[in-house]
This record gives structure tokens, C-alpha cells and sequence, in this order.
């Protein structure tokens, strides 16, 4: 037995002696494994190479002083962010702004942008494991590491964890964040921001209360089985009904809707057709298309997207919604963003007939739908209920669903463990979302998440958007976030408050926080102008800027409503900051006027954006001021020449740092400018 | 005997080594030409500037012809760039009217990236064509939104909806941002200097204002930056250069 063990022992390691030797030597070379893996690790690798890329360089000797002041391993730490990253190991250049010209990682000098590696690391960015100090494991996703690197085509996602007010240099996160409320997302999926708000949705889909008032089974048909058939900017997703599945959706909305008293009129006066150039014009003058496109023959889409688009309107309202619409909108939708213009009785017939004649012959031609059965409604029902459309729309008889989908707080940093890739699909996060928003259904055909119509470049924004949803976003310190600015629930007061409701001021002005940016902020609008020119106004929009395309429409006020609006903006809206009458209106002494007019054409050229001579200058940029004497305050036109931005934020008029009795001359020579007939009256 | 077990041991390691270090077989294209042209051409989609590994607003679109110059069906394009920029699709055959269309994420870096698209001809040749793209990095991309607000309503000739041009209404004609064979020549400090203190400082036109009051120093940095990145001819910084030794 004991023989056959030495002779086992000795086929297996020879002679005791040669195996004494034998282990000793693989001892001595394991020993020699850590040192020789530190020696031969990557990022030695790297380092030697960025040694020989800079010594051919001029500025040889500056570069490599500044690396062999840290070599070795380097380290970011930087406890308050949780950030401990060694990426600048191998990223050596980083900091090299002579490096500009290299492009071979990863030797790069990192683009300029406003923070410093020392304040933010890199990880906060570009996320990746920021200790690893391989580039394996610093930038793919491996077992114990699930963070890979950031494309860079998210990257400004990472900027949106703490800047949660817009940007000027992050455009792509701004039109995510726009997307995630204009698609409506946020009616169905939850996104509770670190601040404690919720984001809210931007499209207001119209309610389905009274929608056979509105509209015909036949459209709805054709609308639910592809949006973007009717009007290519349809936000509306594509739920990819069947055929019979639409029929039954259709039949159940139209029975479930109850009509509503004074929201359809028929026109029994005038049952010739109108002139159809004469709506094309007062659709024209109403400047409808400053909220509504229309596709031209071309393809194009021109116009505003604050309302539908209304190529093939005609195909989808009926007329005598239309015209009770036109007359005054809030009857059917109290809240809609559109005004009442007071129409008159004529110019209802026209807009009616005119918006009747956009149709397209093919939309519902291929729809024929049989008389709905119970059946069928019950089913529609189960359908709507199924697909959460009460989510978005207002349905009679289905309440809104709370948390219809996923709450998407922390979507940025979800554990990959919860997600089910799809086959062949890179597993990250990015990639996850980006291909859930693109096809939705992908992911399994029975599942309700509808198919928007989105650009590849949309796609990324909401990406973009959705990733800086992060854990770290969250559980940042406040005092380290930059936050956005708390939306307004401002209100004006009384009747002037209904009459604002009415015309939807706020569709396009902001006031006091609350409002659109189509048109100037008024909430200083009283210590602006005067109260003659605005009456007049409000009766009858002029043109103060002749370049511009959107436009002041008319809502043919009573004299009454005008001078109650008057009445309120110059008294409500002022700033603290002056005395609205503490300048005269006019008796400027002609030397400082025609100091002032000097002032305008030579020193500061304001001829360049602005026109007071028609016949001479051709400034189209800013407003025209052949009457702005009789439109503004002259204590504002002086303290706006001071300090343009303090006075309407971001506006584009440049500051001129100009002196006092520059800004009294300029205001004395504005202030003459009193409109046609009236200068020559002052000469 | 050992030496040969030294041996087998040996051969097994390099074996499992090089088991673990081989790469997967890079993408084949499964795509079978059905048609084959002369040359490929850009038909839209080149010269766009967009954000470093943005996806371009307009897809590339690409049209290969026969020697005849008629549309080519079924022909085989594929497109390849700089390190970073990507594909969708990377490739594919040209449809009925002969055109494919590929939408384009640029590299990281901000700068020109020449791109490429290539069809193969029925005698198995290449024939190709090169389309640039611009890339704005952070910086540029501010000075892109601050030349949208404030410079472009003179410097640019074309009108949007949102902005009309004023440039057709100034007798002395401010530069196009592009036109490199002027602005090339001025330094940084000049434009600087036009910027902040009005087209009179540097003897041009007095209709240009100065920004000097109203933009910040990083601001009119990143305006300067994007000048020089979207300028054609492209600029080379004449400053400090460190040349090869």
C-alpha cells in the first residue's frame, strides 16, 4: 500500500528533492504575480503612452512636468457627491488645454465646459464605476458593476440631476423635459421631481364628455386606428387597434356621450355658400396660424403648435360645432387655451365654411360603419377601460385611473435586474428606455403602452430627459441643486380677470409667472405705456414689430371691456422700481431733443434694429418707433435704454452702459416721436 | 513523461488565454445587392451642424447611379466615419428610387467629421463619397443659441418663421459666420473686441452693437468658438502652435 503510494507520488511530482525545488519555484513566481500584474497593469499601459505621445511636442517639458507631479494611480474624492473616481489615471490629458489637437483616447483634453474635474469628478457626468482601474470595469457593465459609461449622445442628462430649470448649452434635456408634458407621458406614468412636485402635462387633450356633439363614429374610427393619417403633428400615440377593436372604441364613445346645451348652432340664415377668399383673408387677419398649422401642398407644416393643426378639419367637425365653437369656444371647453374673438354673425358663416372646405377626400373613405351593437359598446367599454384613455381624455361614465403606469422617479437608475432586456439589446439602461419609447410593443404585443410618432432626435430627448431621473438627483443636498422656478398659479382678479380668461391672455403672455412666450411679458405692462395707446390697442392690435409673422389678433372688444382691461393693467401691473409719471410726456427743450437725435443715429446707431424716419431707416428687428411717444411712459423708455434686461429679461436689445443725461437726451428725442400727422404738428 | 505533462499544461493554458481573449466576429452583412451602380452621391443631409454624439436633425441621404447617371435599385451602401459616430442603419440597398437613408449620431468630440458612403460596383470596386458634418461640443452649442438670439438676425441672410432677416435691409453687409475667408484672418482678440465693444472699435460698420454689457465673458468665448468651428474654410488657430519637434 505504502509502495503504491510513494510510486503514485513520484509518477505524479518525481523525486521528493525536484519537487521541494519544484513547489518552491511556483512559490517564488505566484509571489511575483501581484508585483508583475501592477507592472504590466493598463493603466501603466497608458501612462507609457501618453509619455511618448507628448515627447515629440513642443511644450514637451511643461506636460510632462505637469504628469510626473501626480503619477501613479490618481484619485477625485469627493465625499459630499459620493464621488471617488480614478478615470484621470488613464485620462491623463484631461486638464492639457495644448492638447486640443489630439483625438486618440485616451489622451484627450476634455471640452470646455463650466465646472472643473476637481469640484464634480467624472462619474457625476459620465457615470461608469469611477475606483475601477481597468477600462473593462470602469466603463462596460460587468457582474459586480452595473454602471456603464454614459453615451455621449445622453450626456446632458447628467446635467439635468441638478439643474432643473432649462439651460442655454442643454437643448436635447430642455426638449425632453418639454416632450415628457407635451406627449401627455405624464398622464399614465408618475414623475415626481426631488423637489416634491409633480411634472405636469402640456397638451390637454380635449374631453370625451360631448364628443358626439363635436364629431362623427366615422372619424374617431379613422382617427384611433392611425392619429398622424389625419394631422401628421398629432401628439395622440397609435394604439394599434384592429379594425374591429376601433369599431367597438367608437360605438362606446359616441354612446357614451352626452350632448351639451349651446354647443352646436346651425347657420339658417345664410345657406349660399361664402366667398371662400373672403375666409381665407379673415382667417388671415385673425392670425390664426400664430396657434394653428396647416400642411401645404408641399408638405410642409406652417404655422404654431399651441392648437391643433387644421389641415383636414373639415373631415372631423361637424359644422354646426364648429360655428358654436367659433362664436365662443368655452362653452364646450372652459379651459381651452383658445380666445373668444366675437365674432360677428357673418364672420362665423365665413370661418365655418372656410375651415369646412379643409378636408381630404381619402381620410374617410374606406370607413363604413354598420349601426353599433351593445354588444359592441360593451366591449369598446372594456377597451377604454383596458387602455387607460381616461387617463388623458375626460369619459363619462370611467373614472381617471391613478398610477396607470409605472411611476418613472427614478427610471435613470433602475436596477438592471428588474429590467427584461430584449434579445441582442445592449443591456443599459440608455438603451432600455431609448427602445421603449421608440417601439413599445416590441417588448410583448399585449402590452397597452401605445406607439407614438416620434423623431429619432425626440427619442433621444426624452431619453435624455428620463435618465437624469436618478437616485443621485434624488438624494442630492438641496443645497447643492439649482431649482427650477416654481410655476405661478397667478390669477388677475374681478371682471378684467374673466375678460383675460376669455381672450386667453395667457396663452401667449406671461404675467406674474404664469403664461406662454409667444407674446412680451406684461407684467409691467402699466409703467410701460400709456393708457390712451393701450385702450386703442386692445381695440385694435397694430403692428409694432412689421417683420414678425405671429401677431396681436383682434378680439373686437366693446368700448366698455377695453377700457375695463385699460383700467386694470395700468393699475395692477407696475413696477416697484419707479413712479410711472415721474417724466413728462412731452415739452422736452428742442437742444436736448436734437442732442437725443444725434445721440440715436450716430452714437449709438439704434437705426441698425429700429425705424423712426420710414422713408431712411430700416431697422426690422425691434419695434418700430415712429410713435413711441404716444405709446410709452417716457420714465420707462429711460430706464429701459439704462438697463434693457432689468426691465424685461431677456430681451435681445443689447445694454449699453449708457450715461444719464445719454439715456434723458435719447428719452427727449423718443418722446417727440408722436406717430404721423402729430410730429409734423410739433415742427 | 513530466516534460510532456509540463507540456499538455502548458498548451492548455494558451488554450484557455486565448479562449478567453478572442473577440466575437465583427457584424458580416447579410445584405445581397440586387442592383449595382457607377457612383454613389449625397442627395441630402450633408453640411448639417449638429451636437457631439447627437443624432443630426435631417437623416444623410444617399442616391447611387450607373455610369448613365440613372437611379440604381437594390445596390449596396454602406456607411463608415470617424471613431464615435454611428449608423441607423449602417448600411443597407437603396430603394426604388434608388436612395438610402441612414440617420447619423456624431463622435464625442466636437469638430468636422468626415463621413463616407460606399457602394460596390458590378466589376467589385468601390466607389464612394465623402460627406461632412459639424459636431458643436458644449461650448459651441451656447455660442450656437446665443448667435440664434442675438447675432443671426443680421449676420444670417435667411429668414425663419420666428426671425426675419434684417441682413438684405444694412447697406455694409454683416459677414455669414461661415464666410472663413474673412473671419479667418481676424484673431480671437479682434472678434472679441467687435463684440464687446460695437463693429466702430475695429473700424467696421457702427450699426453693430456692442455686446460687451449685456454678454458675459464665457458667453462671447463660446459665441468665438462656435464662429471658428462652423467657418468654411475651416480656421487653424494661428496662435501658440506646438509643432513636432
Amino acid at each position: 500500500m505504502k509502495n503504491a503510494l510513494s510510486s503514485l507520488w513520484r509518477t505524479l511530482f518525481g523525486h521528493p528533492v525536484r519537487a521541494f525545488g519544484a513547489v518552491s519555484l511556483l512559490l517564488l513566481i505566484s509571489l511575483a504575480i501581484a508585483p508583475a500584474k501592477n507592472h504590466f497593469s493598463e493603466w501603466r499601459h497608458y501612462q507609457k503612452q501618453y509619455l511618448a505621445l507628448i515627447q515629440s511636442r513642443g511644450d514637451a517639458v511643461t506636460l510632462q512636468r505637469h504628469f510626473h507631479e501626480h503619477d501613479g494611480i490618481q484619485q477625485i474624492w469627493l465625499p459630499q457627491l459620493g464621488v471617488v473616481d480614478r478615470c484621470t489615471t488613464c485620462h491623463v490629458g484631461l486638464k492639457e488645454a495644448s492638447l486640443a489637437d489630439v483625438s486618440t483616447q485616451p489622451f484627450r483634453r476634455h471640452p470646455v465646459i463650466p465646472h472643473t474635474l476637481d469640484q464634480f469628478g467624472c462619474v457625476m457626468c459620465h457615470r461608469g464605476q469611477g475606483p475601477a482601474t481597468t477600462v473593462e470595469e470602469a466603463h462596460s457593465s460587468t457582474l459586480a458593476w452595473e454602471q456603464p459609461i454614459l453615451p455621449a449622445r445622453y450626456v446632458q442628462s447628467s446635467c439635468g440631476q441638478c439643474h432643473r430649470a432649462p439651460l442655454t448649452g442643454t437643448p436635447q434635456l430642455n426638449l425632453g423635459r418639454t416632450l415628457l408634458g407635451r406627449y401627455g407621458c405624464v398622464h399614465c406614468h408618475t414623475i415626481k421631481l426631488p423637489d416634491g412636485s409633480t411634472i405636469q402635462p402640456t397638451d390637454d387633450p380635449p374631453s370625451l364628455e360631448h364628443i358626439a356633439d363635436k364629431t362623427t363614429r366615422e372619424w374617431i374610427y379613422a382617427w384611433l386606428k392611425d392619429p398622424q393619417a389625419y394631422a401628421v403633428t398629432a401628439t395622440m400615440p397609435n394604439f394599434k387597434l384592429s379594425d374591429p377593436d376601433a369599431r367597438d372604441v367608437s360605438a362606446f364613445l359616441i354612446a357614451d356621450s352626452t350632448p351639451l346645451a349651446g354647443d352646436t348652432e346651425s347657420d339658417l340664415k345664410n345657406q349660399k355658400a361664402p366667398d371662400p377668399t373672403a375666409g381665407a383673408s379673415l382667417y388671415g387677419e385673425s392670425f390664426c396660424s400664430s396657434c394653428h398649422a396647416v400642411q401645404n401642398a408641399a408638405g410642409n407644416v406652417v404655422g404654431g403648435d399651441v392648437g391643433p393643426e387644421l389641415t383636414r378639419v373639415g373631415n372631423k367637425v361637424k359644422p354646426e360645432w364648429l360655428r358654436a365653437w367659433l362664436r365662443h369656444p368655452r362653452v364646450y371647453d372652459s379651459g381651452t387655451a383658445m380666445p373668444h374673438f366675437r365674432f360677428t354673425d357673418p364672420q362665423l358663416t365665413l370661418l365655418t365654411s372656410f375651415l369646412g372646405n379643409k378636408t381630404d377626400s381619402d381620410l374617410l373613405a374606406n370607413v363604413h360603419l354598420d349601426a353599433a351593437t351593445p354588444e359592441q359598446i360593451a366591449h369598446g367599454k372594456l377597451l377604454v377601460t383596458e387602455y387607460g384613455c381616461a387617463s388623458c381624455h375626460e369619459i363619462n361614465s370611467i373614472k381617471k385611473p391613478d398610477n396607470f403606469a409605472p411611476e418613472l422617479t427614478r427610471i435613470g437608475s433602475k436596477p438592471l435586474t428588474q429590467v427584461i432586456f430584449l434579445p441582442g439589446m445592449t443591456h443599459a439602461i440608455p438603451d432600455y428606455i431609448a427602445a421603449k419609447i421608440r417601439q413599445p410593443r416590441s417588448f410583448g404585443a399585449a402590452l397597452k403602452m401605445p406607439q407614438f410618432s416620434l423623431a429619432p432626435a425626440q427619442v433621444d430627448a426624452l431619453t435624455t430627459a428620463l435618465l437624469a431621473l436618478t437616485d443621485r438627483a434624488h438624494d442630492l443636498p438641496m443645497a447643492l441643486t439649482l431649482p427650477a422656478k416654481t410655476p405661478s398659479n397667478y390669477q388677475p382678479a374681478g371682471k378684467a380677470g374673466r375678460l383675460m380668461d376669455d381672450m386667453a391672455c395667457f396663452t401667449c403672455h406671461t404675467i406674474n409667472g404664469r403664461g406662454g412666450d409667444l407674446a412680451p411679458d406684461l407684467s409691467w405692462e402699466g409703467s410701460s405705456v400709456q393708457r390712451q395707446w393701450l385702450q386703442a390697442f386692445l381695440k385694435n392690435p397694430g403692428t409694432l414689430r412689421p417683420a414678425l409673422i405671429r401677431r396681436m389678433p383682434r378680439f373686437n372688444l366693446s368700448d366698455d371691456d377695453a377700457k375695463e382691461l385699460t383700467d386694470y393693467i395700468m393699475t395692477a401691473y407696475q413696477t416697484p422700481e419707479f413712479d410711472r409719471d415721474s417724466m413728462p410726456a412731452s415739452g422736452y427743450p428742442p437742444a436736448r431733443v436734437e442732442q437725443g437725435k444725434q445721440l440715436f443715429y450716430s452714437k449709438y446707431a439704434c437705426q441698425s434694429c429700429h425705424i423712426v424716419d420710414t422713408k431712411a431707416d430700416k431697422g426690422y428687428i425691434g419695434p418700430t418707433l415712429t410713435q413711441v411717444g404716444s405709446r410709452l411712459n417716457a420714465v420707462w423708455i429711460y430706464h429701459w435704454l439704462k438697463d434693457p434686461q432689468a426691465m424685461r429679461s431677456g430681451t435681445i436689445e443689447p445694454n449699453r452702459n449708457m450715461s444719464d443725461e445719454d439715456a434723458r437726451a435719447l428719452t427727449a428725442f423718443l418722446m417727440t416721436q408722436k406717430g404721423p400727422g402729430k410730429q409734423e404738428a410739433k415742427k | 513523461m513530466m516534460n510532456r505533462r509540463w507540456r499538455a499544461l502548458f498548451v492548455a493554458s494558451i488554450m484557455l488565454l486565448s479562449a478567453s481573449c478572442t473577440r466575437k466576429p465583427g457584424p458580416t452583412s447579410a445584405l445581397k445587392p440586387t442592383g449595382f451602380g457607377a457612383a454613389v452621391a449625397e442627395s441630402s443631409g450633408g453640411k448639417q451642424v449638429g451636437a457631439t454624439g447627437m443624432v443630426l436633425a435631417q437623416p444623410m441621404v444617399v442616391q447611387v447611379n450607373d455610369d448613365q447617371g440613372t437611379a440604381v435599385a437594390g445596390a449596396l451602401v454602406e456607411f463608415s466615419g470617424p471613431a464615435g459616430v454611428s449608423f441607423d442603419p449602417p448600411s443597407g440597398l437603396t430603394d426604388s428610387s434608388g436612395q438610402l437613408s441612414t440617420n447619423v449620431a456624431l463622435g464625442g468630440m466636437a469638430g468636422r467629421y468626415q463621413l463616407t458612403a460606399r457602394t460596390t460596383t458590378k466589376a467589385q470596386k468601390a466607389a464612394d463619397v465623402k460627406i461632412e458634418e459639424i459636431a458643436l461640443g458644449y461650448q459651441e452649442q451656447v455660442g450656437f443659441q446665443l448667435d440664434n438670439k442675438y447675432c443671426a438676425r443680421c449676420h444670417d441672410p435667411e429668414s425663419t418663421a420666428e426671425r426675419v432677416s434684417n441682413y438684405d435691409n444694412l447697406e455694409v453687409k454683416p459677414h455669414p459666420f461661415t464666410e472663413g475667408d474673412t473671419l479667418n484672418k481676424m484673431t480671437d482678440a479682434d472678434l472679441t473686441a467687435i463684440i464687446g465693444h460695437g463693429g466702430a472699435a475695429l473700424n467696421k460698420s457702427a450699426l453693430m452693437p456692442p455686446y460687451g454689457y449685456t454678454l458675459s465673458k464665457t458667453e462671447i468665448e463660446a459665441l468665438i468658438a462656435y464662429i471658428r468651428l462652423i467657418s468654411d474654410p475651416p480656421y487653424h488657430a494661428s496662435g501658440t502652435v506646438y509643432a513636432q519637434r
